[in-house]
């Protein structure tokens, strides 16, 4: 991901928000040498199946966070976003 | 044959088939002769149609047999596809907003689309397309593999053209209600094919490891044929040699998935960044459904398992062992369920994937270079077209020509899909990389790509090319220069040729720059990429 910012049609247009750094958590399990073990066992499985299990959860976790956390902020330079989630409900449709 | 299966089976295929059919009233725009409206359902599915379309969309009928069959056969590292799916939604949740909105906001329909406005340049975006279509087709002969494992599974095990003939006649149906629903026919069908899959997962993690006698004693079955068999690689664990194989492989299908053009789909076809960012958090219960589908792998070696006799190729074919798992261990009925949770598994993908080649057919190519003055209502019926074509000649790969053919292309297709990452994913950010320098990447990537997997024999040494995408660093040879002789640590091939093309397109960027070569016009503004529904620079869908 590049994070470079770039002028970019005379605006800036990356914003930058300390929430986002969150998303990288998750790339911890890519890290094998960290679970690639027996045990601790879990209901007779071993840690390295319900380590990455648990993974999926904080993967959630992650984007759950910044979903909540960023969804206040404008939409656009002018076009500040005033829709609430509900309003975006399928039965609000059209 | 048995008859209770096949009864509840064709009873829920007839269901969808229905609803195929029907979708093309539901949620309906003024017309179907756009692509806004045919390729992508209006442009207005909520969270919840797409939390049902994405999913049914990602986790394919061949993920549900094939990543069973790799536990069963080799083990852990079949295991890859759950960190794959830990780490794909994180990792996409910003690039794709910013795609969602500058498509939005531009009417792109394509990932090659947004390549064209972003760099001004036409031969990128056929490039990014061509290889979309070529990445596409062979994993919708894929899902007919999927599909025919049930089939097969069920009794219909004939030799030659009559054990194709059930395939034959459900994608001839599945390609009549695509051709006239678009993208709304999946999307309804995927409400049945989601809730069939979590029953049946449900049911059969529970009621499995209860019949046979508890995950330890399934984890110590595994584990003694792991010892028994001569191969080294396999193994309830990892070892030294595949570590980097399995981190690598889980990071570059997650770099690659929503580079597919069939994903890319499903997510234009939302409302808005909120229902994006919602389903990025909501989507994970599918790779909870799909951590617990691998481990009926082992279970069926727990359970003394053994795969159909494939009655067209002779052979014992792995991709039915979780259908066979289910076969010997439920009642025919739920059985029946289980065999029509995956044979509909199999529509849905393959519905979606021919709808975005097809799009990518007639924007990008048809339009492009063959009808300049086409109108949205030429470009929908060339799409309807384009998708049967695409259909019948995934069908014709299975019945014509080896399916294993179909699955060495797959595996080229995430080789080469993550080849348009520069042009796609990282212009979303920047404009940096000069339209030449991503088109140089591009083919430094392929090439080498291509080569690396070519050389790779298969595990057990019966095929000497295209074996596996996990390269030994060993044989890695850089202009007569191994940096890593001797080495037998395998990495995944995908993410050797990414950044091959990531340092040839740096590098012909710094040349094309000094060059002072013109650098394209770029259609796109910052504000875009942050638009949301409601904001006033919206292009109105469906027009004429």
């Amino acid at each position: 991901m590049a994070s470079t910012q770039v002028p970019d049609g005379g605006r800036a247009g990356l914003r930058w928000n300390a929430w986002n750094l969150l998303l990288l958590v998750p790339l911890l399990w890519l890290l094998t040498p960290l679970f690639n073990q027996q045990g601790p066992e879990l209901f007779g499985m071993p840690f390295f199946y319900w380590f990455q299990f648990a993974g999926i959860a904080v993967g959630v976790a992650a984007t759950t966070v910044v979903y909540l956390k960023t969804r206040r902020a404008p939409a656009g330079p002018d076009t500040p976003d005033r829709l609430d989630v509900d309003d975006l409900d399928e039965g609000a449709a059209r | 044959m048995n008859w209770i299966e096949l009864t509840i089976f064709t009873a829920l295929f007839a269901l969808v088939t229905v609803m195929g059919f029907v979708a093309a009233r539901w949620q309906r725009g003024d017309t179907l002769d756009h692509l806004d409206e045919w390729g992508l359902g209006g442009r207005r599915f909520g969270s919840w149609v797409s939390w049902f379309l994405i999913g049914g969309d990602l986790y394919t009928a061949y993920t549900f047999v094939a990543v069973p069959a790799l536990m069963f056969s080799a083990g852990a590292t079949g295991f890859f596809a759950l960190p794959y799916t830990v780490i794909v939604y994180p990792l996409v949740f910003l690039p794709l907003l910013r795609l969602w909105s500058v498509s939005r906001v531009h009417g792109y329909v394509t990932p090659a689309d947004f390549v064209r406005g972003r760099h001004g340049s036409t031969l990128l975006a056929l490039l990014v397309a061509i290889t979309g279509i070529v990445a596409t087709m062979p994993y919708i002969a894929l899902q007919l593999v999927g599909l025919e494992a049930v089939l097969r599974t069920m009794g219909f095990n004939e030799s030659g053209f009559l054990g194709h003939l059930p395939l034959l006649i459900a994608f001839v149906i599945l390609a009549v209600y695509t051709y006239q629903s678009g993208l709304r026919a999946p999307a309804l069908i995927a409400f049945v094919k989601d809730v069939l899959i979590y029953v049946v997962i449900l049911v059969a993690v529970i009621y499995l490891p209860i019949k046979l006698g508890g995950w330890d004693t399934i984890f110590s079955a595994a584990d003694e044929k792991f010892r028994g068999t001569p191969a080294p690689g396999d193994g309830i664990l990892l070892n030294s040699n595949n570590q980097l194989q399995y981190a690598t492989l889980a990071l570059g299908s997650a770099l690659a998935l929503f580079l597919y053009p069939h994903s890319v789909t499903g997510v234009l076809a939302s409302r808005g960044r909120n229902v994006i960012k919602r389903n990025m958090s909501a989507l994970p219960a599918y790779s909870l459904m799909l951590g617990l589908l691998a481990l009926l792998g082992f279970m069926a070696i727990a359970a003394g398992t053994t795969p159909v006799r494939n009655q067209a190729t002779g052979k014992a074919d792995t991709s039915t062992i979780v259908p066979a798992l289910f076969d010997t261990q439920f009642p025919s009925w739920f059985a029946g369920i289980a065999f029509a949770a995956i044979g509909i598994g199999a529509l849905v993908p393959a519905a979606i994937m021919s709808i975005a080649a097809a799009n990518l057919w007639t924007r990008n190519v048809y339009k492009e270079y063959l009808h300049r003055d086409a109108t949205p209502a030429h470009e929908a019926k060339q799409a309807k077209l384009a998708s049967l074509v695409v259909k019948f000649g995934a069908l014709a790969f299975i019945l014509f020509i080896d399916p294993q053919f179909a699955i060495d292309l797959q595996l080229i297709g995430g080789v080469i899909i993550l080849q348009t990452l520069p042009a796609v994913a990282i212009a979303l950010y920047t404009r940096w990389l000069h339209r030449w320098g991503l088109i140089a990447g591009w083919a430094a990537g392929m090439a080498w790509g291509m080569y690396l997997l070519y050389i790779i024999p298969s595990a057990d040494g019966s095929r000497q090319h295209f074996g596996t995408s996990a390269l030994q660093l060993g044989k890695i040879n850089l202009f007569g220069w191994h940096p890593f002789a001797g080495s037998t640590v395998q990495i995944y091939v995908g993410v050797l040729a990414l950044a091959a093309n990531l340092v040839v397109a740096v590098l012909v960027t710094l040349v094309a720059r000094r060059m002072r070569a013109p650098s394209g016009s770029d259609a796109t503004t910052a504000a875009d990429y942050h638009a949301d529904e409601g904001s006033p620079n919206l292009r109105e869908v469906g027009v004429h």
